[in-house]
């Protein structure tokens, strides 16, 4: 276990990359991550009813000149699929997604298990780049994979699972 | 109407609004009827067009933000009228083009050819300023308000070819034309 706050290592990462303009669809351990992004007012924060649907208002902010981050869980990636590739591959639009990976080690709830297995694989198959840092260095990290994707002109993942967001 | 003469009427009337247009024959009729720097045509992701424009509204407050949109993409992306009705923007006006079907794909009914109102749906989810509009003077009354309208139109596609510009080029030069310093500058 580390000192550094997870949440707060995500939303350092968040603010040092410039991005303003989140869409959400909350999980647990995300809670105090939106909290965080709730409070502050450099950032429009827009609750979504799917996540597909948060890509469209992401792609459509970044359109609009905003740096557009996607708060969401890895069961959401599956409802987001098309979008990304149809969307911000098609047009070339820069996204960066933070994705609580539900469904691998410590996972109690059974039904985020299948998901959660193949959620790296997907990400893979779509040449999405993925990133899984520690909370130490997660500021830094979140920070790299927003470069990447606004130089690459693509999605990008930072994917933290549940050792992560208890700090280790 | 047809929706060839609603997809002209509004980008006849249109003058600086931003246009973000629905996949198929939609953004390809509006192409062949007025293409302009200010179209959006969305040539994938089907469903989003209202979210797209969206969040272009929400961060551009100074540009009104038309979308067009069908009743087969709203019935699949339905949540986003709930999104639309909680932010409640006085820049961004949704035109439904309801012709009862699957217009792009062979004509497929959808529900709002039997019990599904998409004007009710809308209110329902919270949105304040909704319309329904059968012609184009009705139509073009209602792109100075905001919120929904549902635009009933015949069924059947104008006779326009595919878009033959690039999805790059498209979206550099939409972002161009309100954007100061264009698409690339401001971003990295």
């Amino acid at each position: 276990m580390s000192d550094i706050n997870p949440s707060f290592a995500v939303y350092s990462g968040l603010k040092s990359s410039g991005i303003d303009f989140v869409a959400s669809v909350p999980c647990i351990n995300l809670q105090y991550l939106l909290k965080l992004i709730d409070a502050d007012p450099e950032i429009v924060h827009v609750p979504v009813t799917r996540e597909e649907e948060g890509v469209g208002l992401c792609a459509g902010a970044w359109m609009g000149g905003k740096r557009p981050a996607l708060l969401m869980q890895n069961s959401g990636l599956g409802n987001s699929i098309n979008a990304l590739a149809s969307l911000d591959f098609l047009y070339g639009i820069p996204l960066l997604m933070i994705i609580s990976h539900r469904g691998c080690e410590g996972e109690l709830i059974v039904g985020q298990m299948p998901m959660g297995r193949l959620t790296p694989m997907l990400l893979d198959s779509m040449e999405i780049p993925r990133f899984s840092p520690s909370p130490v260095e997660a500021e830094a990290s979140v920070a790299r994979a927003w470069g990447v994707a606004a130089t690459k002109k693509k999605p990008v993942a930072m994917l933290l699972d549940l050792q992560f967001w208890k700090g280790a | 109407m047809k929706r060839m003469e609603a997809i002209s009427e509004v980008a006849a009337a249109a003058e600086k609004a931003l246009i973000v247009c629905n996949i198929g024959f939609p953004s390809r009729e509006l192409y062949a009827a007025a293409d302009r720097p200010e179209n959006f045509y969305m040539l994938g992701s089907m469903g989003l067009a209202s979210s797209i424009g969206l969040g272009l509204a929400l961060v551009r407050p100074e540009r009104k933000v038309i979308v067009l949109d069908g009743d087969g993409s709203v019935l699949m992306n339905l949540g986003a009228l709930a999104t639309i009705a909680h932010n409640a923007l006085e820049n961004y006006l949704l035109i439904i083009l309801d012709n009862c079907c699957y217009g792009s794909t062979g004509s497929q009914p959808t529900c709002t050819s039997q019990r599904t109102d998409l004007a009710l749906v809308a209110r329902a989810a919270g949105v304040q300023q909704v319309g329904t509009v059968t012609t184009p003077e009705g139509l073009i009354d209602a792109l100075s308000g905001h919120g929904v309208v549902v635009a009933r139109v015949d069924p059947g596609n104008a006779d326009v070819p595919l878009i033959d510009i690039t999805p790059e080029h498209i979206i550099d030069r939409f972002m161009r034309s309100f954007l100061p310093f264009g698409p690339f500058k401001i971003q990295v």
